[in-house]
């Protein structure tokens, strides 16, 4: 049988611990990717090496249809991996991790398909593809030239797999509602169909707006107190609520297309100064992180 | 004589650089070799989406030693000079041959073997690539498209020794990814293509679009069914597989209740599959994709899962579109008042308000023959479908959805088709709409845009053109133009302008000129005969502007108009030459007043009314003409003026043109035969006033004087 939902994220936990990865637990915050996770936006910046891998839950309120596309949800997972540096051989580990979930590169067309990667809000860019299986995007996989406006030195490759369309294809199925969670009857549907439905709700219909610019403007001036205090790990935390407040006024249509740029470049300018103020901290997690060194 | 192999084998590049990398690779090899004075043959470069490759036949085995002399000081110069020589061949002074008195240095190079060129070129190549966008990885700080793993460089059979940043040249690389994934020895150029056949690379990008082209047309025939030929896809297909197999799929026929529109873009950008069509030419439920793999089930599993991933997109696709239906058009473009459009220009809202009443008063003002009604009904909801889902999705569907959507909802044809078609023409050789209420819209929105970026100082500027208002202006005239509408650009530029704007409108009608010069000369209208018409055409009416634009151009083209012309000049430059403003009596000093004295002025201030006539007669140059030549060229002007004006009255170009030849015969005799400067001053200020009535004449009709040559 086919991998479980959880059993898929366990395998790949077993895959990449083998590969020395850190194994985390997801962030504690509301974000629209995985990428935002201090554990790669962060660590991708300095000299540092460094091996993650962990599930995020993402929230993205426009994509949020309650529960009734069976392609699209308002909160999904994504499973990240982040190596620093990127190893030689990159490509020939994340086909591995395929194998590992049963997709044989011989009897499936595994493509490199170019796809690019920048975050506006981020200040970061890099090169990459949109892997695709039969067809069907299934990782992101993406070399870090820049992070908050920074070099990336040396470079963190990362991948990103979509974990829930990654189990509709090996599980042959075509709602992700029908997913199997586990091998014990309990469908992704059973966990998680009440959530998109009422989220959906919410986020289309109920939020209250004044108070969401509200929670903006308070996290940008709790950021701005971080960065004063020389504390870049609580200042990026701000940044990441601030950019989530802004996609939940998004999604009730608010923001105008004028004042969008407006919103993302001060989300941008945020993580910016969030991953100044990380490469100046003095010699931090061991050895010479300076931004000089960074920059060098 | 030798044949190189150079291969540069990376992680997976982008399908749509690999054309230009290798054109690219082939001018730095040609550079790099050239420079260094290496003889080769032919070259020939090659990429699949993990290798750059390079075979140049032929390399000669070095470069040949070459003998230099200079000559230098004499034996007997001074000491700076034999040192300023020493410096500048860079010997010793007993490395210097002496010759009758002269020092000679002999500078001797010997050939430098080709595989040291081939190492420093394939260095240059690798340094100096110019990929669209590179990029770093792991610790290096090489530059290329994705990583790069590998060079196999080999002269014949000897590797061309070469270490780039950790990765060293040699004779092994390796087969398809996952068919052969490992290494290969490559024996030379001459079995390098037919080793990596066998290892399921077929090498040559246009072997595989062939193979592609052909093997798409026939999967599909063999479903009963016609590929749509898309040669942009062969080609990005080819740049995504080293072993190309095209597999059919299938799609449930319900999905095409989606606007065909919508499910070929689906398929085409976002899944690069092919689309085809039933024997009735209409789409067909299936598609085929392009495969880098032979898989054992001969792609079953493949087609299948590409059928999933194409259901799954059509389903959202024809989600968004059932919800799009249930809208009525009205009520999206309610919406449009949340969108701006700029910030100068206020919301979609704003615009569309405007060009539904401009599209209203091109039907009222009978410029274009539209139904006022619905010229402003479909301008209403032109925009409408910027809004709704499958636009939000598919951005270059706009005006599409919208006609699909109106015609769903019961709005007429013509009112539907607008909506399609007015963002036409997009561009030079983009159709131009012919259907009136189409007219009306598409020229109001552009109209709407051109005029009020200008009045709110948004103007084009060198290469910047961000509100794309050089292509608006063209799409103006090319409405205006093909459509024959009979309007004057001010009064359009007025009905079209903003509230609260500059007045632009001679601003925005000088730049509408130089675009009808830009698309006239795609037609092969010269700009300066647009200089003419334009300095007579004051009423700014295209359609009557061109035509007589065409009238003069075939007319100078003809010897009676190039004669004429020359004529023309040379009146023109006798009256420069001799400042000649008009008769003597109608000088500026006798307007105002001012008492004269002498012979020169005699009719100062005359009133009554047989003076007057004399005087009249005096500026047409017919006032005492004697010469025969002179009362013919008088005759003719009679003649000429009286019929051009009457042609021009009745926009008969070809006739004004006609009446000017009348006057190509008299003007040559009158110079062969009649002296201007006459000693005599009355006969010298008579036909000096005859050349000017010529002159003034000619110009009635186009202003010669703007004609080049």
């Amino acid at each position: 049988m086919s991998l479980s939902f959880q059993d898929l994220i366990l395998t790949l936990h077993r895959y990449w611990g083998a590969q020395g990865c850190v194994l985390l637990q997801p962030y504690d915050m509301e974000m629209g990717a995985g990428t935002f996770h201090p554990a790669t936006v962060l660590r991708a910046l300095g000299p540092d090496a460094w091996r993650a891998a962990y599930v995020q839950p993402c929230r993205r309120p426009t994509d949020g249809r309650y529960g009734e596309n069976p392609n699209r949800l308002g909160h999904y997972y994504q499973y990240q991996v982040v190596l620093k540096p990127s190893a030689y051989n990159l490509q020939e580990l994340y086909l591995g991790s395929l194998r590992e979930i049963g997709i044989d590169p011989l009897k499936h067309d595994i493509r490199f398909v170019e796809d690019d990667w920048e975050s506006p809000t981020l200040g970061a860019w890099g090169l990459g593809w949109e892997v695709w299986c039969d067809g069907m995007e299934v990782t992101q996989f993406t070399y870090f030239q820049q992070v908050g406006g920074f070099e990336c030195r040396p470079v963190t490759g990362e991948l990103t797999y979509g974990l829930e369309r990654l189990a509709m294809y090996i599980q042959g199925v075509e709602n992700v509602f029908d997913l199997r969670f586990n091998d014990a009857g309990v469908s992704y549907g059973d966990v998680f169909l009440e959530n998109e439905r009422e989220g959906s709700e919410y986020n289309f219909e109920v939020a209250n707006t004044d108070r969401l610019f509200q929670a903006f403007r308070e996290a940008v001036s709790e950021c701005e107190l971080c960065i004063e205090r020389k504390l870049p790990i609580p200042a990026y935390e701000q940044a990441i609520k601030a950019s989530h407040m802004f996609n939940t006024l998004q999604a009730r249509g608010v923001i105008s297309v004028a004042e969008r740029q407006a919103y993302i470049g001060r989300v941008r300018d945020l993580a910016k100064a969030a991953c100044g103020a990380w490469l100046d901290r003095p010699s931090p997690v061991g050895e010479g992180g300076s931004r000089a060194a960074a920059e060098g | 004589m030798a044949d190189f192999l150079l291969e540069l084998r990376s992680e997976e590049i982008p399908a749509r650089m690999q054309a230009k990398a290798r054109n690219d690779l082939a001018r730095l090899f040609a550079d790099c070799t050239g420079e260094a004075g290496l003889g080769k043959g032919a070259v020939d470069t090659f990429s699949t989406p993990r290798r750059l490759v390079l075979i140049a036949r032929d390399v000669a085995a070095a470069t040949e030693a070459s003998r230099e002399e200079i000559k230098g000081p004499r034996t007997s110069a001074p000491p700076q000079a034999l040192d300023g020589f020493l410096r500048k061949t860079g010997l010793a002074r007993e490395q210097l041959e002496e010759r009758e008195g002269v020092y000679f240095a002999v500078i001797e190079r010997a050939g430098r073997p080709a595989a040291d060129i081939l190492a420093d070129t394939i260095r240059r190549i690798v340094a100096d690539f110019p990929w669209p966008k590179s990029m770093r990885w792991g610790e290096g700080s090489l530059r290329w498209v994705r990583p790069l793993h590998g060079i196999v460089a080999l002269l014949d059979e000897e590797i061309v020794s070469v270490e780039i940043d950790g990765i060293t040249s040699g004779a092994t690389t390796v087969g398809h990814r996952f068919h052969h994934p490992g290494p290969i020895t490559i024996g030379g150029a001459s079995d390098y293509i037919e080793k990596l056949r066998a290892c399921h690379v077929i090498v040559d990008q246009e072997e595989r679009e062939r193979l592609i082209r052909e093997g798409a047309e026939a999967a599909a025939a063999a479903a009963g069914l016609t590929l749509l030929p898309d040669e942009g896809l062969v080609v990005e297909n080819a740049g995504l597989t080293e072993w190309p197999i095209p597999l059919v799929g299938s799609f449930d026929p319900e999905f095409l209740d989606v606007p065909r529109e919508v499910i070929v873009l689906t398929m085409r950008t976002n899944q690069k599959y092919f689309a085809c069509t039933n024997e009735a030419g209409l789409l067909a439920p299936a598609f085929v994709c392009v495969a880098n793999v032979a898989a054992d089930d001969g792609g079953e599993a493949i087609a299948h899962g590409n059928a999933r991933v194409l259901a799954a997109r059509l389903a959202d696709a024809r989600f968004f579109w059932e919800q799009d239906l249930k809208v009525p058009l009205e009520e999206q473009a309610k919406k449009l008042g949340g969108i701006v459009f700029h910030e100068k220009l206020g919301t979609i809202a704003d615009k569309v308000e405007r060009v539904a009443k401009l599209a209203r008063w091109l039907a009222e003002s009978g410029v274009v023959r539209a139904e006022p009604e619905q010229a402003e009904r479909a301008a209403r909801l032109a925009k409408a479908d910027l809004v709704t889902g499958m636009v939000g999705e598919f951005p270059e569907l706009q005006g599409v959805i919208g006609g699909y959507i109106a015609a769903a909802q019961g709005e007429p044809a013509s009112v539907a088709d607008a909506i399609r078609d007015h963002y036409k023409p997009e561009g030079q050789g983009d159709e131009v709409p012919a259907a009136p209420v189409t007219v009306a819209v598409a020229l109001a929105d552009k109209l709407d845009s051109l005029v009020g970026f200008f009045q709110f100082g948004e103007k084009p500027t060198g290469s910047k053109d961000p509100f794309a208002l050089r292509r608006a202006a063209l799409g103006i005239l090319s409405l205006i133009i093909d459509n024959g509408l009979r309007v004057s650009m001010r009064d359009l530029i007025t009905a079209a302008a903003h509230q609260g704007g500059d007045n632009a409108g001679r601003e925005i009608a000088g730049f509408l000129i130089e675009r009808l010069k830009v698309q006239q000369r795609e037609a092969g209208v010269r700009h300066d005969m647009i200089d003419a018409v334009v300095a007579v055409e004051t009423g700014g009416d295209n359609v009557r502007m061109v035509r007589r634009v065409q009238a003069l151009q075939e007319f100078i083209e003809t010897g009676e108009g190039a004669d004429l012309l020359t004529a023309y000049k040379r009146a023109a430059n006798i009256l420069k030459k001799e400042s000649w403003t008009g008769p003597q009596v109608m000088s500026s000093r006798a307007e105002q007043g001012i008492p004269q004295t002498g012979e020169e002025d005699p009719l100062v201030l005359v009133e009554e009314p047989g003076l007057k006539e004399a005087i009249a007669e005096m500026a047409s140059g017919q006032a005492g003409a004697e010469l025969p030549q002179e009362m013919a060229l008088i005759g003719a002007l009679d003649a000429a003026e009286r019929k051009a004006a009457a042609a021009v009255e009745a926009e008969d170009f070809t006739g004004a043109m006609a009446a000017l030849a009348l006057l190509r015969g008299p003007i040559d005799d009158f110079f062969d035969h009649v002296t201007v400067n006459d000693p005599d001053a009355s006969k010298r200020e008579r036909r000096l006033n005859l050349l000017m009535r010529f002159r003034d004449a000619v110009n009635d009709v186009a202003d010669f004087s703007r004609i080049e040559g």
